[in-house]
């Protein structure tokens, strides 16, 4: 059966949800062999076997936490050299797609970025993807060179598949070009203890509505009582009241949870290519003329500061 | 020696318009009004700070497109670059990231560069590779996503907000860097500077300047095909409340119903 290569997402060895879903998918087209870099690439060995992983190729070095991007591309195209896989699979995250944009022009494929799914084909893995906003759904095909496709999070459910998960040591040369960017220093994203906003099953949004960087307190009361994330829109963010990373819209995060509350956000065109493709979406907005109205499966036009607290409360008094 | 900056930028449909595919699934550009990408603003900003606080720069705006591409080259000038360059050619009709990537290589090649200034996606495409591409096709360190950056010495630095981390980055000079829309605000055309961009020379060029085969552009030589491409079905009509003093307990029910609660 061919192998399918799949890029690990991980932290010091944690590896990230949307690696476990990218094994789902691969399952589909093959056995997956996973490729883990960086410190910790070992201990990623265990999760990845219980989730389809065949074999786990892995490599530390430093240079992968000290340079940008290249490093990592050069381990991927060793990988890809000495396997020759039927597929490469990478998370879409900024970075997973870089690497994977410049792995597809070394080997001479194409590449499709930000597939919501993925099926084998007669003539290859199809990718579905979501375009302009959302407003379109398409299907694609890599029709050159071993497919290169980057997945969203969120597009499939994570799975247990027991595999054998064997730990092979990757042998990686450098490229003179690997160390061309340096990372001269890192802070790491402090942990609010809430979800990842990509990955979490429920979104809870503030925007213009929300009025105030410490009125976001609401919002995130709403999304703790849910066990949610939490999200802003651009106009949120761009007046300073919430962080930057935790934007949803065209020029942030694009998330598809189970459920997005969106509260006093009017659903502009650059926030909804965002949530469309949300399963259940809710609103507040005191404008009853507000386009996010029309995407909502429950909507509720009223004052988010009575209605916010209100729905906090009442969840509440139901968990008991 | 002057800075040689080349600005890549797109010209896109606009997004609030009604975009949608043409027969060749290919996007529709005859239906929709077409703009310089908001997200290249950023870019020509950027490109902009970095002259004015060089002792001697040169900012260059490069597109490839069809002929109302112009426009795109024309709203970047007014913004203050220097000239522009357009590449156009009947064959590039369809080309993919990859070859896009391609002739923005050759072009920036021809051009002459130091570096190299694109914003962190097209609001069309929105794959956000096409820097990376660049930088990988050039051999040259790839500097990409920044919210900040700087010029100084023959060195890159800038700041790129991560899922996980916020990295301090820094290459030598050439360089490809990518800005996101958090690297500040881009500046409106002066009137002035509408007038002055009437006057700045816009060269054009096709793939046999670049020494690019028709094959390896367009729809024939793409790496990718769109096979199908569906509008997705207007999401069915939901309740929609008037809160009464009760919105939150409704919307509590609407919740519970669904199971989240």
């Amino acid at each position: 059966m061919a192998e399918v290569l799949v890029y690990v997402d991980h932290v010091d060895g944690a590896v990230r949800k949307p690696t476990l879903e990218l094994l789902t998918l691969a399952r589909r087209l093959g056995e997956p062999v996973a490729v883990a870099l960086g410190n910790g690439a070992a201990d990623t060995a265990a999760t990845l076997a219980e989730h389809g992983a065949v074999k786990v190729l892995t490599h530390d070095a430093s240079e992968y936490a000290e340079y940008l991007v290249v490093p990592k591309v050069d381990a991927l195209q060793a990988a890809y050299e000495a396997l020759s896989p039927a597929a490469v699979l990478v998370p879409s995250s900024a970075e997973g797609k870089e690497i994977a944009a410049r792995l597809a022009l070394r080997i001479g494929s194409g590449i499709i970025t930000d597939a919501v799914d993925l099926e084998a084909g007669d003539e290859g893995p199809v990718a579905t993807q979501s375009v302009f906003a959302a407003s379109f759904t398409t299907k694609s095909r890599v029709i050159k060179g071993t497919p290169v496709i980057t997945v969203k999070p969120n597009s499939a459910a994570v799975e247990a598949a027991p595999a054998a998960g064997a730990v092979e040591a990757l042998s990686v040369t450098f490229s003179d070009k690997a160390t061309g960017t340096k990372v001269t220093g890192r802070t790491p994203r402090e942990s609010t203890g809430r979800p990842e906003l990509t990955e979490a099953a429920i979104v809870v949004s503030g925007g213009r509505g929300v009025n105030g960087a410490e009125n976001f307190s609401i919002i995130e009361a709403l999304a703790d009582q849910l066990g949610a994330a939490v999200g802003a829109s651009r106009a949120a963010v761009d007046a300073g009241w919430y962080p930057h990373t935790n934007q949803v819209g065209q020029t942030g995060k694009s998330v598809s949870p189970q459920l997005y509350i969106a509260n006093g956000i009017s659903g502009a065109i650059q926030h909804r290519a965002g949530m469309q493709t949300s399963k259940t979406i809710v609103a507040v907005n005191k404008d009853a003329e507000a386009p996010i109205f029309e995407l909502v499966d429950f909507g509720v036009v009223g004052d988010l500061f009575d209605v916010v607290p209100q729905l906090t409360e009442e969840i509440k008094t139901r968990k008991g | 020696m002057s800075l040689r900056i080349v600005v890549t930028v797109k010209y896109v449909p606009d997004a609030t318009g009604d975009r949608h595919f043409a027969d060749d699934l290919t996007v529709d550009r005859d239906d929709v009004d077409g703009l310089l990408s908001e997200l290249d603003e950023y870019a020509v900003e950027q490109a902009l700070q970095i002259a004015e606080n060089a002792d001697d720069a040169e900012v260059t705006v490069l597109t490839v497109g069809p002929e109302d591409a112009k426009d795109a080259l024309r709203k970047a000038l007014s913004m203050g670059a220097d000239k522009a360059i357009h590449v156009e050619d009947d064959d590039l009709h369809g080309t993919d990231a990859i070859g896009t990537s391609l002739v923005l290589a050759k072009a920036v090649e021809k051009a002459g560069y130091d570096l190299v200034i694109s914003g962190m996606a097209s609001t069309d495409g929105t794959m956000g590779v096409v820097p990376a591409l660049v930088a990988e096709r050039l051999g040259v360190p790839q500097v990409t996503l920044l919210s900040e950056v700087s010029v100084e010495d023959g060195t890159v630095k800038g700041r790129r907000d991560g899922d996980a981390a916020s990295e301090q980055l820094e290459a030598q000079l050439p360089a490809v860097v990518s800005v996101t829309d958090q690297s500040g605000e881009a500046r409106y055309p002066s009137f002035k500077g509408i007038m002055a961009a009437k006057k700045k020379p816009v060269q054009s060029w096709d793939l046999s300047d670049l020494d690019i085969d028709a094959e390896e552009v367009g729809l024939d030589g793409a790496f990718t095909k769109v096979e199908a491409a569906t509008e997705r079905p207007a999401r069915t009509a939901g309740t929609i409340v008037k809160d009464e003093g009760e919105g939150g307990k409704q919307l509590a029910e609407f919740l519970a119903s669904q199971k989240f609660i």
